[in-house]
């Protein structure tokens, strides 16, 4: 190891595959598990137990929908007796009345809301949900009634990138403090659609621009965060801030890994929670090990200067367009296939034109988030 | 009508705290001080803290000064531009409320 490892600080709890929605970007598995494989009450606060001993200081609670889990505000009380900050990551459709108040004073420290369009009708199309704008909207201000803080999350694609000015709007007029204008990552459900969802570069150069100028004019008033677009960039991002380096996620069954796509490079075997202790599968876990720090590295990456900055990027992008894990992260400018990113943007807006002259609509390309869907996939 | 929020610039009348997704506490496992927020945790410097565990939303920014200097031993003029600026980045950010 060419750095000592640290304890991990943050965690992502995927509580369930389970979700009243479809969005065809979704960062789940491909093969989604049903509610029998999930872990059960007591086995996800002893291993929150575990984690908050291990050092971690914020968990995520996040699925599927996490709100599906009916024990939700024992597991929020079971973080927050550990002083763990607790983030709900919610749709925010189908929660009960008065659930955001029990969540509140089960010690909930912050609520992230996404909406898919900024407005109704884009949202019910893209979640494949009816009246779903209204439910959020109504959430929106449950959460605030509650106390809680409050982060909009908008993942943009082809199909909403022109409505980001409006989801600033939408941000501000909910009382926001955050807004993650996040574009989608090709992993998961997103990577089956991926020919569906890619927005074209003057698209997404109108966006850099309207968002730098409303970082700029909300100052002190909204905090953006911009998760841009890695098909467009010229560097990666340092993915999960480094492989197994201060973050990690556990999948509804108790699957520790290092990031939620993790599982797309079959080369590793993920321990279970339960099998081994999360301490164990920390420090000790071939998998975890596998990309930690800069010794696996190739060149270009093992010569360069950002090396410690992005770390390679994604090693999930790398087993996906370089067909190699331990390659440098494609979306890299200096990646040897860098231009296959270019390509799979052509292609994406080749196959958006040849719908349109098709007479289609966009929604009708769309391979649905549902645990049936995966038959379509094969 | 929605009522926008504006922006807050800190002066030394300002009586600033730290909002409620913000939460400053001892991590054993690190023997640290982390200040907890929605996606980031920051592990502040003696000064930092000092600073930020005087914002109780009672003392103005002017008494928050002279408490540093006569803790750090340290002219008050001195300091009244690194703290303002200190806690107007941290405004900025939405960490602390004016
Ligand atoms: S991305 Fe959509 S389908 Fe996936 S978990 Fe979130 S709300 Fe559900
Ligand atoms: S070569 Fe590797 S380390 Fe260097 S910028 Fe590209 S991905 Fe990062």
């Amino acid at each position: 190891m060419s750095e000592p490892l640290l304890p991990p600080i943050g965690m992502l709890a995927e509580l369930t595959h389970r979700c009243p929605l479809q969005c065809p970007y979704c960062s789940n598995p491909t093969e989604l598990m049903k509610a029998n494989r999930e872990l059960d009450t007591e086995t996800w606060l002893y291993l929150f137990r575990q984690a908050a001993d291990l050092g971690v200081l914020q968990v995520h609670l996040s699925g599927g929908e996490p709100t599906l889990r009916r024990d939700l505000e024992q597991l929020v009380a079971g973080l927050s007796s550990r002083g763990v900050y607790t983030n709900l990551i919610t749709a925010g459709v189908g929660i009960a009345e008065g659930r955001m108040q029990a969540l509140a004073e089960a010690g909930l420290d912050h609520v992230q809301l996404s909406f898919q369009g900024a407005h109704a009708e884009t949202t019910e199309r893209i979640g494949n949900h009816r009246g779903g704008h209204q439910k959020k909207l109504e959430t929106a201000r449950r959460v605030r009634a509650a106390g809680l803080p409050l982060t909009i999350n908008a993942p943009i694609h082809r199909h909403n990138i022109e409505e980001v000015p409006d989801f600033i709007e939408l941000a501000l007029s909910l009382g926001a403090e955050r807004l993650e204008i996040a574009n989608v990552q090709y992993s998961g459900w997103a990577l089956v659609n991926r020919d569906a969802l890619m927005p074209d570069r003057a698209a997404v150069e109108r966006q850099v621009a309207i968002v730098e100028e409303a970082q700029e004019r909300l100052t002190g008033i909204l905090n953006i965060d911009f998760v841009t677009p890695d098909y467009f960039a010229i560097y990666p991002k340092p993915c999960m801030g480094g492989w197994a380096r201060d973050a990690f996620m556990v999948a509804p069954d108790g699957t520790v890994l290092p990031c939620h796509a993790a599982h797309t490079i079959r080369t590793l075997t993920f321990e279970r929670f339960g099998d081994r202790s999360l301490a164990e599968i920390w420090t000790d876990s071939p998998a975890f090990n596998a990309f930690r720090g800069t010794d696996w590295m190739q060149e270009p990456c093992r010569g360069c200067e950002r090396r410690e900055l992005d770390w390679g990027g994604c090693r999930c992008q790398a087993m996906a367009i370089a067909g190699d894990p331990a390659a440098t992260d494609p979306a890299c400018v200096k990646s040897p296939v860098h231009a296959r990113m270019g390509m799979l943007i052509e292609d994406a807006l080749a196959s958006a034109r040849a719908d349109r002259e098709n007479g289609g609509r966009p929604e009708e390309s769309f391979i649905y988030r549902r645990i049936a869907a995966t038959t379509q996939l094969a | 009508m929605i009522a926008l929020r504006e922006r807050a610039l800190i002066s030394l009348d300002s009586t600033p705290s730290l909002p409620n997704h913000v939460r400053i506490q001892f991590d054993p496992v690190r023997q640290a001080y982390a200040v907890l927020s929605p996606e980031r945790v920051f592990w502040p410097n003696e000064v930092s803290l000092a600073i930020l565990n005087r914002c109780d939303g009672r003392s103005p920014v002017s008494a928050i000064i002279s408490s540093l200097a006569t803790e750090y031993d340290a002219p008050e003029d001195e300091m009244t531009g690194d703290v303002t600026a200190f806690l107007q980045e941290w405004a900025n950010k939405l960490l602390v409320r004016p």
